[in-house]
């Protein structure tokens, strides 16, 4: 019997998981979804990356990034090395490739920012009172 | 100094305040949106991690592509918005609010006749736990590392503890050891974690990082640096056992010991807090016990998901827009909680004359409980009621009400546990 807490959601279910019947017995979850959650961590577990790229601006020194899909756990770290020697040098756009297949996990690192805005000042800096423009 | 007029001046451009605004703005009320940071989004713009608008987008985004979204809606519906800008001083005028702005041209006296408070909360700090002495670097909250990291680009830390278990924290368990620190440890004071389990699960039993419950820091060495942290157990009335001292050799010590809704205008404005929730007594729809003063987001009362905070935005703009465009009467009944179970229920008060039949009330779990019957009564008559698989402490819960099944002659509402039922699921 393995206990799990499913990630997928913000419910964070408790799965209990029998592995000693075929096929598994998978209690606890509130939805589909956690069955799905614990046959994948318990043969190959996944994860999104969530991380900063440098970027070549001095204005913004760090560009929001994350792997567009999930890749195995176990890459987690190559994962991390590959995006910290990335140096975003234009201006990318949320959802923008910044790296195709990420430490061979066949999965794409992507902009979760739009670097132009970030270096941008809102536009109605520096004034009063202004509307619509 | 200028003076201006607007229907509607929300305060904060993070989720709840452009929720609202766009809301207020879409209603036809004159809204002005009023932030004190160069750019819009709040603290979501160094929230690089995922699992943000779930129930929002159906999808699990990360903090600044949520917060991207709307802030795209707010240019493309063509709001005023006022960035660097801060609201200096606030006082009621004629059941109008009058805000002292300031920015870089100067002081603007701003008149509206309804304001929407959405200014977030603010990290409990080392002195708000007792954390005294000298004060060596190091020492910093969880919100303020994310930000060293996430915006600026350093490791603050190479080798630190993390006291409290708050999501802040656990989110950055994972992402200093992702950037190369070393996590020592997440020490809690209390019985069980303030985080969500799925944040447990995947930034501390993902990366190996011991949660010690019921454990605490006692002591921080160090001169200009932290040097080293002394944790020792607690006993259930939080006093350190003596014999059980470990000394741990750290540059940092990172905080997550709670949040606290930030309420200083709306406290100017002389609106009544609860010391509970630490936010604004409030109706269904953010209306504060100052008419035409609303509240919304984690200003209202620490919200765990942004989906809700967006939500809570929608009503008090929609509220707000209401109110300048025709005042009614509220008739007000206080939701009591029962405190032996309950944490807190919001909103304090329901509003039977708001023109939405419907009411959410949200809540927090004193204890973690499995499976529970929620109930709110009028007079003994349930008019609503709802079973949870689980209840914890960490986890705000929704309920709600169809305000019609509420019989006219009701003084009062009361939420609690129907029956408690503890089901062990063996197999």
């Amino acid at each position: 019997m393995r206990e799990l807490t499913c990630i997928v959601c913000p419910n964070g279910c408790s799965l209990k998981v029998n592995q000693g019947v075929d096929p598994w017995s998978i209690t606890g979850n509130l939805c589909p979804r956690g069955i799905e959650f614990a046959r994948r961590e318990l043969t190959n577990p996944t994860r999104t990356v969530c991380s900063t790229a440098q970027t070549s601006f001095a204005a913004v020194r760090r560009l929001p990034v994350r792997t567009r899909g999930e890749v195995p756990l176990a890459s987690v770290r190559s994962v991390m090395s590959e995006i910290s020697c990335l140096v975003v040098d234009h201006e990318a756009r949320t959802g923008d490739t910044l790296i195709e297949n990420v430490a061979g996990t066949g999965v794409a690192v992507v902009a979760t920012a739009d670097l132009a805005d970030l270096m941008e000042r809102e536009n109605c800096n520096g004034r009063p009172i202004c509307s619509g423009d | 100094m200028t003076v201006r007029n607007v229907d509607i001046a929300v305060l904060g451009a993070g989720p709840a305040g452009m929720a609202a605004a766009l809301v207020a703005a879409g209603g036809g009320a004159d809204t002005v949106l009023i932030e004190r940071e160069n750019h819009l989004g709040g603290i979501l713009k160094q929230c690089v991690h995922d699992g943000f608008g779930l129930l929002r987008f159906g999808e699990k985004l990360s903090g600044p592509e949520y917060a991207g979204r709307f802030v795209h809606m707010v240019r493309e519906a063509g709001l005023a918005v006022l960035t660097s800008t801060f609201v200096a001083e606030a006082r009621r005028d004629h059941e109008e609010s009058v805000l002292m702005l300031v920015d870089q041209s100067g002081v603007t006296e701003l008149h509206a006749k309804a304001v929407v408070l959405a200014t977030g909360c603010r990290e409990r700090s080392a002195r708000q736990v007792m954390i005294q002495g000298t004060r060596p670097a190091g020492v910093m909250t969880a919100g303020a590392a994310q930000y060293y990291v996430n915006v600026l680009g350093y490791l603050p830390t190479t080798r630190c503890v993390i006291l409290g278990s708050g999501d802040i924290g656990l989110i950055m368990a994972r992402r200093l050891t992702l950037e190369g620190a070393e996590v020592l440890g997440v020490f809690e004071a209390k019985s069980t974690p303030s985080g969500l389990s799925r944040n447990i699960a995947q930034c501390l039993d993902d990366f190996g990082i011991q949660l010690h419950l019921s454990r605490t820091v006692t002591r921080i060495f160090g001169g200009d640096r932290v040097e080293a942290v002394e944790t020792a157990a607690v006993d259930e009335n939080m006093h350190p056992v003596a014999g059980t001292e470990e000394r741990l050799f750290c540059d940092g010590v990172i905080l997550s010991v709670g949040l606290i809704p930030e309420n200083e205008v709306g406290e100017a404005l002389g609106v009544p807090m609860d010391p509970v929730t630490k936010g604004p007594v409030m109706d269904q729809n953010g209306q504060t016990q100052v008419p035409g003063v609303f509240v919304c987001g984690n200003a209202s009362h620490v919200h765990d998901l942004v989906d809700y905070v967006t939500e809570s935005g929608e009503l008090a703009g929609a509220a707000a827009a209401a109110f300048v465009t025709g005042r009614r009467t509220r008739r007000l009944l206080p939701l009591k909680a029962d405190s032996t179970f309950l944490l807190y229920a919001v909103p304090q008060f329901v509003d039977m004359n708001a023109p939405e039949s419907g009411a959410v009330v949200y809540f927090r779990s004193r204890e973690e409980r499995g499976l529970t019957v929620v109930a709110i009564t009028a007079g003994g008559v349930t008019v609503a009621r709802h079973s949870y698989q689980h209840l914890r402490p960490p986890e705000m819960e929704r309920l709600d009400i169809d305000l019609s099944r509420i019989p006219s002659d009701t003084t009062a509402l009361d939420i609690g546990a129907e029956s408690l039922v503890m089901v062990e699921v063996r197999s």
